[in-house]
């Protein structure tokens, strides 16, 4: 028998009232310190151990842990057939789980088209629909390479991509450069102009980064990402639907770099143009540092946290740290959203995007008390911002240690997303995201919010209870 | 000529909506007593409490689509409009947030678990738990996991659970008071159903709740007081848990400087956990009172270590080794048995011919033990629903035989209704049928004061046992009610207070259960049936 923990004879009885709230006010009544739980029963019973006898929650809790050492640093950037291993010429990476060419949505149909003119391995988008449903393609999730890519998620052999290391684990993430708004391959557009912008990427933009980051590596000052994110949250952004603030303080990192690096000042010159133009460029390496962090926690075993949450237009996908390997899924959801001009809901595609990375590692929706300034998004107030932040805190078994929300008095953000506590309370994930037109080729209509479906959670905890030693329900 | 009014049935299903069942309840019973209504339920639709509304006659196929976790209101009135003014009144009153739940300083969202509430009151140390039973081990565990002791109010947890979270608790040194337990008092904080008692050098281990109650009200008139009142709930002593709790509290006492004298009161404990008790008993040199009620197994008593047979007698022995001045435990004990004994004879002689028997209707488990306990060391044989002994289990509750006493709080009388501490609507309705029985001498009643317990017993018994002996009367028969009152006048009832309005509705108040029940039990010894006396 442990020694009995005598200082609670000696401190003033302060109390957690779980149930009937008579007792609550009896406390009090007293003058006794007492905080009332707005209590109610779960969905599903709590599984805490696994048949062969892992405690659920020390296996969660190693995972975040994991999640919270991970240090990503912006460490390099390369063509993805030349830096992501394995990659090949005929293999286009997608965004959310395994799709094929014949289920696969129409934006991330378009954007395979594009990728495929873009490569030169189809002269045109009629030749590249052929191509693609030829079977002469391969296709794979981003995340099956350590890569993410937002809305359709295409990755090609010869597009340029970010390389994001976990400095305290050593592990890689790749994400492309992200292309700005309106008619961009990553809405599933494609046409003369999209080509134009990604040879323009990787002929001028690319170098140009790429010299700069590597520079800033070899001077002992890499960006550090997981700081970048840090500053951001404090300066309004929740790293995925507003990346405003990221981007400038990207673009404050790297103009010295630039500038020492880049033997031409109007190439110089067009490239932070491009970046200011673009309040949206720092997203993508928010989700390569997410997708870094959280790469660590695969394989924990018994762990019920997510590491992936993803989304190919068809399907919404879900991975959790104990089985790294299988994909639990569901048909994508409808986009509650803002339209731009001359759209609306009914062109909007389903559900889309590996970027609800970031609400996996703990910012963008889950961050939301972040953002006032797209509180429209989540109902108009601030006040419903940082309620959507709180109702995430319901279904995450930590709090981010670097991540941290000025509005609730530097509360670390939800982190973990626990299957378990999604079942027990029915809260599902909420998501930010951006709405791509259905058909291919016309690209981005709006951007809004959604939940997650329940249905893979479902399936998620029937797997964990199927896998529960049955005393420890 | 005349026609019979129509009942009509009104319903509505809040969805997704949560509230405890006290909450529920207090809304059906605030429901049920507007005009024109004759019925109303208001529940969780859980398969139990669809069940519930079958057998009353509420349910109906419309509310089948309800899940466990939506709210039923069903309303059964004389009009349209009562039924509906029925509803509409159900909804307000559950609609109001009581002002002790907690938001959270940011967002005003309330705080929906232990770990949100920890980060908003991190001086934490202690949980209440009283949720459902199958939610309740979940709770449990995640305020261990946060560094918790726990009070586990929660009935109907399962065994293994108990067994496994006690076994952590104890690694960690924590305490988990319960399943199944209902009071404490710790660094003068009164916890579920619990008395406000003085501070004093007395600690209590109890595996009995209103035992606990009992006795440290009693050491607060005594003039003695506590330092902490740890409960255990009643399974802990068994063999199967093994008095993990029991054991770790005595500990705690023992080690604790400020309590001088320890007292512990169980019914009586598996041999296994009595030994290992009185063995720990044993290692300290601090008195120690021990009742195990209605045990009547022999024990080697250690030299410190004080054996009483009521929770009256561990009230006096404790107070005594505690040192109090004045005459011996034992005089006063015995004072107190002579002036019951000379009252008794008084109160014989106001009884008719036939008036034979006792009848106790109790809301405390541990007094009708107590009770029971003293009727037997008296040779009378008493039929209980809560028998000490199997031979006198009552089968029938619904009707007394010969010398009874009901526990009101065992479960065949608490579904679906508010405990008889809290609702005294159940005992006003039997006190009416024991009165009505003309071989009925005396009810016995117990009234338990305190947090947790109803407002103002006495507004509701007094005017109840004023109709009994009435009704009694109009018979030609002296109907006795004799009574104690658990409880310190510190208490949100008033002790001095109930006690007056008892006594003016024409009860007897005891000065504490043991008392009432040696008064009511000689006053019955030895009577016969009609035809034999004179």
């Amino acid at each position: 028998m442990g020694t009995f923990k005598q200082e609670l004879f000696a401190r003033p009885l302060a109390v957690i009232n779980v149930g009937l709230h008579a007792f609550a006010e009896s406390v009090a009544a007293q003058g006794g310190a007492v905080l009332d739980i707005e209590w109610r029963p779960p969905l599903v019973p709590h599984l805490r151990h696994t048949a062969s006898g892992l405690d659920m929650d020390q296996a969660n809790a190693r995972a975040v842990r994991r999640i919270n050492d991970g240090r990503p640093l912006l460490v390099g950037m390369g063509l993805a057939g030349e830096t992501i291993p394995a990659f090949h010429k005929r293999l286009i990476l997608h965004s959310g789980p395994p799709v094929t060419w014949e289920r696969m949505c129409g934006p991330q149909r378009g954007a395979v088209m594009g990728a495929l003119v873009y490569e030169g391995l189809a002269k045109d988008e009629d030749e590249a629909a052929q191509l693609a449903s030829s079977g002469s393609v391969e296709f794979a999730p981003c995340h099956h390479f350590g890569a993410v890519g937002p809305m359709a998620g295409i990755i090609s052999a010869s597009m340029p991509v970010f390389v994001v290391r976990n400095e305290t684990f050593g592990n890689l993430a790749f994400a492309s450069q992200n292309e700005g708004l309106g008619r961009v391959l990553r809405y599933g557009a494609f046409g003369p102009e999209v080509y134009q912008r990604l040879r323009w990427m990787r002929e001028t933009l690319y170098p140009t980064l790429c010299e700069a980051i590597v520079h800033l590596g070899s001077i002992g000052t890499p960006i550090d990402l997981r700081v970048m994110i840090s500053q951001a949250l404090h300066m309004g952004d929740e790293c995925h639907n507003r990346n405003r603030a990221g981007t400038s303080l990207l673009l404050r990192a790297l103009t010295p770099a630039i500038l020492r690096t880049c033997p031409d000042q109007e190439r110089a010159a067009q490239v932070f143009e491009f970046i200011e133009r673009n309040d949206h460029f720092f997203l993508n390496l928010s989700m390569a540092a997410g997708k870094a962090c959280l790469m660590p926690a695969e394989g924990i075993e018994g762990s019920t946290v997510l590491t992936v949450m993803a989304r190919n237009g068809t399907d919404f996908g879900i991975r959790m740290a104990g089985r790294p390997e299988r994909w639990f899924t569901a048909p994508a959801g409808i986009v509650n959203g803002l339209y731009l001009p001359g759209f609306s809901a009914e062109d909007a595609n389903p559900d889309i995007g590996d970027s609800s990375i970031t609400e996996t590692a703990g910012y963008g929706g889950f961050a939301m008390a972040s953002a006032p300034a797209i509180a429209k998004f989540v109902g108009g107030t601030p006040q419903d911002a940082l309620e959507t932040t709180e109702a995430m805190y319901e279904i995450c078994c930590a709090e981010h240690q670097h991540y941290t929300i000025p509005a609730l008095n530097f509360r670390g953000t939800p982190l973990g997303i626990d299957v378990r506590l999604v079942a027990e309370t029915g809260i599902l994930p909420r998501l930010n995201t951006g709405i791509a037109h259905r058909k291919p080729g016309v690209g981005m209509v709006g951007a809004g919010v959604l939940r997650a479906p329940a249905a893979c959670f479902q399936e998620a905890f029937e797997v964990l209870r199927h896998d529960c030693s049955p005393r420890a329900e | 000529m005349y026609r019979e009014a129509a009942v009509v049935v009104q319903w509505h299903i809040r969805t997704g909506e949560y509230h405890d069942s006290i909450t529920l309840m207090q809304t059906a019973q605030k429901v049920t007593r507007l005009p024109g209504v004759r019925d109303a339920a208001v529940v969780m639709a859980t398969d139990a409490n669809r069940a519930l509304l079958q057998s009353a006659g509420l349910w109906n196929e419309e509310l089948a689509s309800a899940l466990p976790t939506d709210v039923i209101l069903v309303v059964s009135a004389d009009s349209a409009e009562a039924a509906g003014n029925a509803l509409s009144q159900a909804e307000l009153f559950l609609a109001a947030r009581p002002e002790a739940v907690a938001c959270d300083r940011g967002t005003g969202r309330p705080v929906r678990s232990l770990r949100g509430a920890m980060r908003q009151q991190p001086q934490s140390n202690i949980a209440v738990i009283s949720v459902a039973g199958r939610y309740a081990a979940r709770e449990a565990w995640q305020a261990l996991n946060q560094g918790l002791h726990v009070l586990l109010f929660s009935d109907n947890v399962s065994l293994d659970d108990e067994i496994a979270l006690k076994k952590y608790a104890a690694a960690e040194g924590l305490l988990v008071m319960g399943p199944g337990c209902g009071t404490a008092l710790l660094n003068g904080v009164a916890l579920g159903f619990a008395n406000a008692v003085r501070r004093g050098p007395v600690g209590v281990v109890a595996a009995a709740g209103t035992g606990l109650q009992e006795v440290t009200s009693l050491l607060d008139r005594i003039g003695t007081g506590i330092t902490q009142g740890i409960g255990t709930g009643g399974r802990d002593v068994s063999e199967s848990v093994g008095g993990i709790t029991m054991l770790q509290g005595l500990s705690a006492l023992q080690q604790d400087p400020n309590t001088a004298v320890i007292v512990l009161i169980s019914k009586p404990p598996s041999d296994l956990v009595a030994k290992r008790v009185l063995g720990q008993a044993g290692e300290s040199a601090k008195p120690t009172v021990v009742c195990f009620l209605g045990s009547s197994s022999p024990w080697q008593a250690q030299t410190n270590v004080i054996r009483a047979a009521t929770l009256q007698e561990a009230a006096w022995f404790a107070a005594e080794a505690a040192g109090r001045s004045g005459s011996a435990a034992r005089a006063e004990l015995a004072r107190d048995a002579a002036e019951q004994r000379g009252q008794a004879l008084e109160l014989r002689r106001q009884l008719a011919p036939g008036q034979r028997w006792l009848r106790g209707l109790f809301s405390g488990g541990t007094l009708a033990a107590e009770a029971q306990v003293m009727w037997r060391d008296l040779g009378l044989k008493v039929w209980s629903n809560a028998a000490l002994d199997s031979r006198h289990q009552l089968r029938d509750t619904a009707l007394c035989q010969g010398h009874c006493i009901l526990d009101l709080g065992e479960e065949e009388f608490t579904v679906g209704r508010p405990h008889p501490m809290i609702d005294h609507d159940l005992r006003v309705r039997r006190l009416a049928q024991e009165a009505a029985d003309p071989e009925v001498a005396v009810i016995v009643l117990d009234v338990v004061l305190g947090y947790g317990a109803h407002a103002d017993p006495a507004a509701v018994l007094g005017p109840a046992i004023g109709r009994a002996r009435a009704l009694a009367s109009e018979s030609g028969r002296t109907l006795q009610v004799v009574t104690s009152v658990t409880g310190t006048e510190n208490d949100p009832q008033g002790l001095e207070r109930q006690v007056q309005a008892l006594r003016e509705a024409g009860a007897v108040v005891c000065g504490c259960n043991a008392a009432a029940a040696r008064l009511s039990g000689e006053l019955v010894l030895g009577l016969k049936p009609a035809e034999e006396r004179g």
